[in-house]
């Protein structure tokens, strides 16, 4: 088991929490709630070891586009990183509904 | 490793009855006998191999068709007795290789002979007989649940010919796909994979473990502790209420199982708005 | 006849089996009152999984909602099958158990509140052991004790179907509602072949799995209640119309002399033809009219 974490400045406030996915086999689940200041952060939690640089490269691309303040849990069970970004957006279109 | 030969059953049937027998009609695997324990007379019943048994699936000491049927009709046999009357305590002895595992047993509907079992023994304990059961050899899987596991206390022997589990460690190792050894240093840490009774009595869920010379060759002294300790453990069941809360409430399970007890306090806490 | 495939009824048919765990629980409240109890941000997890390099999830996979069904006070426990197999854990177990506890404890101070078990499970969770294993025998339990009060239904629609100790919690339900695709036994396909033999059971031959372990033979043989089509507003209604219905004068694992005579009357000689055992079905017909 790994466990990262990355943090990435952020403007919106974000309005309320979501959660999507499941920690199935090739999937994730992915929680999203408001952050206490204007920043983000993504803690990550994946049974898939070797592969933080992915998954930085990722997360970047991700907040990149992404300026809600949110605080995001992953638990991962080797998802690639396709359906990563899908449940990602997901769980930001659940927040802003 | 341990092998199960199942004939602790047998031998502790014999030992805390004088009997040996099934009652008229029934299949040779299942032990049924009323006999005095204590102030009581109490319903023993146990499961036994038999080899010529009606099932080839159920020689063997595993729980079939016909034994949880035939459990599950001694105990609501004795339930019926004493509707009016001392519920007599129910005393499972238990030394089960595991369920039967057949194509018939799967097309007759075996998950619901278990059920019937298992419905029997909690019934009773829910209409007010204290129900026991012996740990005294392997407890597995849906065996067990079938067989013992609805008792109001549970007692085992420190023994490592106890084994109580939810499956037999070579088909778990191949399952999680891991080897024999892996399992072994993993229960280390994670005590509810350990096949050891002394890492099973830490989880909470034994009333008590109890020690004897010989699980196998009882002596006088063996047979007058385990009589003793059932003696107790009946007088402490009709005490308590007859659900299974004990199991969480004990010394052992306030660590062991801290995350039920979590999970209990926040559904209790959220119910109602 | 009319190629149902092409009716519109068909069309607008809304899939109950490709729902998540959480929606098909969702879905069988009524409309806007279903509220998660100890949710995903309530991070319950496992104490277990982490330790053994298995990646935890939120909720340990196991659902639990409140609300009215047809009006009526229920409670809702759903097994997600996608994680672990919807395999019964520490946690995941005691959520299901606390639930029917409180349902019960309703019911004692006067509010009738029935349990509905969504039970897409292959029993114990191996990675948790003897806890599971606990887990399940405390299930059972205060399935009979809340089934005095107000109905238990278990669900099993598939794909993973409810097999190991959780067919015990089906067997002592009030009723028991499946699909088709769903299969219900105490041992799966592999574990008898594992156990057994390729000739005692074969594993790869799924016609044989589901003649034996189908929703369809398990409501023909008399052990379910309601076959359902893979259609949510019928398995709503479904649901519904069995907790209108109460609890049964007498439940399915109580009759125990009904079911070992017809083991006995088995020719023990040979495998059946599930068919054979269609008569058990017929039989109750004749004893309910």
């Amino acid at each position: 088991m790994e466990q990262f974490e990355f943090n990435y400045p952020a403007k919106r406030k974000v309005l309320k929490k979501s959660h999507i996915g499941v920690v199935g086999s090739g999937d994730l689940e992915v929680l999203l709630e408001p952050a206490n200041d204007a920043a983000a952060s993504v803690r990550i939690r994946t049974s898939a070891e070797g592969f933080k640089s992915t998954w930085k490269a990722v997360m970047d691309r991700f907040f990149g586009q992404y300026d809600g303040a949110a605080s995001i849990e992953i638990n991962d069970a080797g998802a690639t990183p396709g359906v990563v970004l899908l449940r990602l957006q997901q769980a930001v279109e659940a927040s802003e509904r | 490793m341990n092998k199960f030969t199942g004939i602790r059953g047998r031998i502790w049937f014999k030992a805390l009855t004088g009997q040996a027998s099934s009652m008229p009609g029934d299949p040779h695997s299942v032990l049924t006998a009323d006999a005095p324990i204590g102030e009581d007379k109490a319903r023993f019943l146990c499961v036994v191999p038999d080899p010529d048994g009606r099932f080839p699936c159920a020689r063997r000491g595993e729980v079939g068709l016909e034994e949880a049927y035939t459990l599950a009709a001694r105990v609501r046999e004795a339930i019926h007795a004493d509707k009016e009357s001392t519920k007599r305590p129910i005393i499972a002895i238990v030394d089960v290789k595991s369920q039967a595992y057949g194509r018939r047993e799967e097309t007759a509907g075996i998950h619901l002979a278990a059920a019937a079992a298992a419905d029997a023994y909690a019934s009773a304990r829910f209409a007010g007989h204290p129900v026991i059961a012996l740990i005294f050899g392997q407890a597995i899987s849906g065996g067990f649940l079938t067989h013992g596991y609805q008792a109001n206390r549970l007692l085992a022997f420190d023994d490592d010919g106890v084994l109580i589990h939810a499956m037999h460690k070579e088909a778990a190792a191949r399952i999680t796909r891991r080897t024999v050894a892996q399992l072994d240093k993993l229960a280390e840490t994670v005590t509810p994979l350990s096949y050891n009774v002394r890492d099973y009595a830490k989880l909470g869920l034994l009333y008590k473990l109890l020690h004897v010379s010989d699980p196998e060759d009882p002596n006088a002294e063996d047979v007058s502790l385990v009589r003793h300790e059932v003696i107790a453990a009946i007088q402490d069941a009709r005490k308590t209420s007859p659900d299974l809360i004990n199991r969480i409430e004990s010394e052992a399970a306030r660590v062991a199982r801290k995350a039920s007890r979590l999970v209990r306090a926040r559904l209790a806490e959220q119910w109602n708005h | 006849m009319k190629d149902p495939i092409l009716t519109r009824e068909y069309l607008k048919r809304r899939s109950f089996i490709e729902l998540s765990a959480r929606d098909r629980a969702k879905c069988l409240f009524d409309s806007g009152t279903g509220r998660e109890l100890a949710g995903p941000f309530d991070r319950i997890e496992s104490p277990w999984l982490a330790m053994q390099d298995v990646t935890p999830e939120a909720d340990d996979g196991c659902i639990v909602m409140r609300g009215t069904i047809g009006g009526q006070q229920a409670v809702v426990i759903a097994f997600a099958g996608a994680f672990q197999g919807g395999a019964i854990g520490e946690v995941s177990g005691a959520k299901l158990t606390a639930a029917l506890d409180l349902a019960c404890a309703d019911n004692e101070k006067g509010i009738r509140t029935s349990a509905v078990l969504l039970l897409e499970t292959g029993g114990v969770r191996l990675q948790e052991a003897n806890l599971g294993l606990a887990a399940v025998a405390e299930i059972i339990s205060s399935i009979i004790a809340l089934r005095r009060h107000a109905p238990v239904i278990s669900l099993t629609a598939g794909t993973v179907g409810c097999f190991g100790g959780m067919s015990l919690a089906a067997g002592v339900s009030s009723y028991v509602v499946m699909t088709r695709q769903g299969r219900l036994g105490l041992n799966g396909p592999e574990v008898i072949e594992e156990e057994s033999g390729v000739e005692e059971f074969d594993a790869s031959d799924r016609s044989l799995i589901w003649s034996i372990f189908g929703g369809q033979q398990r409501y023909d043989q008399g052990l379910v209640d309601a076959l359902v089509d893979d259609d949510a507003d019928q398995i709503v209604k479904t649901v519904r119309d069995l907790i209108a219905q109460g609890v049964p004068p007498v439940h399915r694992s109580e009759q125990v002399d009904l079911y070992r005579s017809r083991i006995t009357a088995l020719d023990n000689s040979r495998q059946w033809n599930p068919e054979e055992l269609h008569s058990w079905k017929n039989q109750n017909k004749k004893e309910n009219q």
